[in-house]
């Protein structure tokens, strides 16, 4: 993998580079330094980005995995669409929670292998809106395919069509807060090898809200009735992550690299 | 005032003595509490007019769940000091909340089930105290996973500390939210002892009980601790006076 990284890097050597350049010669105009911290965290949200529109491979996987996951119910249940609709707020919550513990992975794997981490911690920059920024372009690249392909699995377990919105929304505010809490604990494991199940274990029991409210909110789409009382306390759940997520996790990966 | 005993608390050797000199004032208490908490429960309680002598269990059940959210409150406070303040006594207290609440949450858990089965019928029900409970187990159990996947230790107090604080602020939310999953499917169960209208000679006991869970707490985390100062500090000069002396 690190080899094609770097051949990706030969052949634009531009931009992540660059970005993290600027993202650490930013300290060194602290003339106005909130200004300065959201331009970090703007320009730290394009280079994940860009870096991750360079290995679409890795993009599409846990899309495939929430394809495959709800693939297995109706196997290993029945294909009766009417049983299956009972079933479908759990696979698609389910299926949901287990992606984006899957992505969780690569959210700050390859730049603590690289050093990146180590340069934003440096950098004098907010390492709080460096967390954030990262966390959020994971979710752009994670949270927000899961929700778009959620209508899809959805209208597959027999769903009907005008429940399809009110799902994307759900699962897109659910993710949100799943990406913030799941950033916590990717910052506790990073220098530990093999952490795969042990990220699971501090993270599952923190997402147990957002799983119940999750699965309401859908539950209560499916059978066309009004999803906003569970909907607003995912989207309390996913506020209450943005405010004190990316502190913990900022916390996190300074003790990480001590 | 004077502060010097409360500064002498984040010395290693000190703390090392004065849990040796306290642990029996805690673990004598605690076993009088619990025997006579027992002696009350089990024989001078009249059974429950409707569980019978089922309702015993409640005397060690009931202790259990409440140590198993104490000790993580306590922990998830000692990391927190030791997060802020960069104490190392305080990690070791935190290090050695976690198994003593570990094992009052898996207690709690059994005898829940065992208590379930005369009850409801069966050991297991998505109550949701219970489920709740289970939880927390999860909670303890990621808490020492992290502890034991970091092999630096003053790294793996850092990141289990923020870990506490991180899940201390979840509890409430993980609580409220599975009480309200499971009240959209069930009316609530037996369990609901209606508590304040519990008979004195029923309520003297258990109160009893949670005193002497609570000493035996105190008197087991000295214990731990002196253990985790002995590993910690095993490199420094006071050891060897305290082994051989």
């Amino acid at each position: 993998m690190n080899g094609r990284e770097g051949r990706v890097a030969e052949a634009f050597p531009a931009a992540p580079g660059a970005a993290l350049a600027v993202v650490t010669a930013a300290a060194a105009d602290r003339s106005a330094p909130g200004a300065t911290a959201l331009e970090a965290a703007r320009l730290a949200l394009l280079r994940d980005l860009q870096l991750a529109f360079r290995k679409r491979g890795q993009l599409v996987q846990p899309l495939a995995f929430f394809a495959m996951v709800t693939l297995l119910f109706p196997l290993a249940i029945s294909p009766e669409l009417s049983r299956l609709r009972e079933l479908a707020p759990a696979v698609l919550w389910i299926g949901a929670l287990l992606g984006s513990l899957l992505a969780l992975e690569f959210l700050f794997r390859d730049d603590a292998y690289d050093g990146t981490l180590e340069q934003y911690a440096l950098s004098g920059q907010s390492l709080t809106a460096l967390m954030f920024a990262k966390t959020f372009a994971h979710w752009l690249l994670t949270g927000l395919p899961l929700a778009l392909m959620a209508p899809l699995a959805a209208l597959s377990l027999g769903v009907a069509t005008t429940a399809l919105p009110g799902i994307l929304l759900c699962v897109a505010v659910g993710t949100v807060a799943l990406s913030l809490i799941g950033s916590i604990g990717a910052a506790l494991t990073l220098g530990i090898k093999r952490s795969g199940a042990l990220l699971s274990l501090l993270t599952l029991p923190l997402s147990l809200p957002v799983l119940i409210f999750g699965a309401r909110a859908t539950q209560l789409a499916v059978h066309g009735a009004s999803l906003l009382a569970p909907l607003e306390l995912l989207g309390a759940l996913a506020v209450l992550g943005i405010t004190l997520a990316p502190l913990a996790a900022a916390a996190a990966v300074r003790i990480s690299l001590e | 005032m004077n502060w010097s005993w409360f500064h002498r608390l984040a010395s290693p050797p000190h703390v090392y003595a004065l849990a040796a000199r306290l642990t029996p004032w805690f673990a004598w208490p605690a076993a009088l509490c619990i025997l006579a908490g027992l002696w009350g429960g089990l024989v001078l309680a009249p059974p429950d007019y409707q569980q019978g002598d089922g309702f015993r269990i409640l005397y060690v059940h009931a202790p259990s769940a409440w140590m198993s959210l104490m000790v993580y409150v306590t922990m998830a406070v000692s990391a927190a000091v030791g997060l802020i303040w960069r104490i190392k006594v305080a990690h070791a207290v935190a290090a050695s909340c976690a198994p003593i609440g570990a094992s009052f949450t898996f207690a709690a858990l059994v005898t829940g089930a065992l208590w379930g089965q005369p009850m409801w019928g069966t050991y297991w029900e998505w109550d949701p105290r219970l489920t709740s409970e289970l939880v927390l187990l999860f909670l303890y159990l990621g808490y020492m996973g992290l502890r034991a996947g970091i092999e630096d230790t003053q790294r793996a107090d850092r990141a289990s500390a923020v870990l506490a604080v991180v899940g201390v602020v979840n509890v409430p939310i993980i609580h409220y939210s599975v009480t309200w999953w499971n009240s959209l499917h069930q009316a609530p169960s037996v369990m609901r002892l209606a508590k304040p209208a519990m008979p004195l000679p029923m309520l003297v006991p258990l109160l009893l009980m949670l005193l002497g869970f609570t000493l035996f707490f105190v008197a087991l985390l000295l214990v731990r601790l002196r253990g985790e100062v002995l590993a910690r500090e095993r490199a420094a000069s006071w050891i060897r006076e305290v082994v051989s002396a």
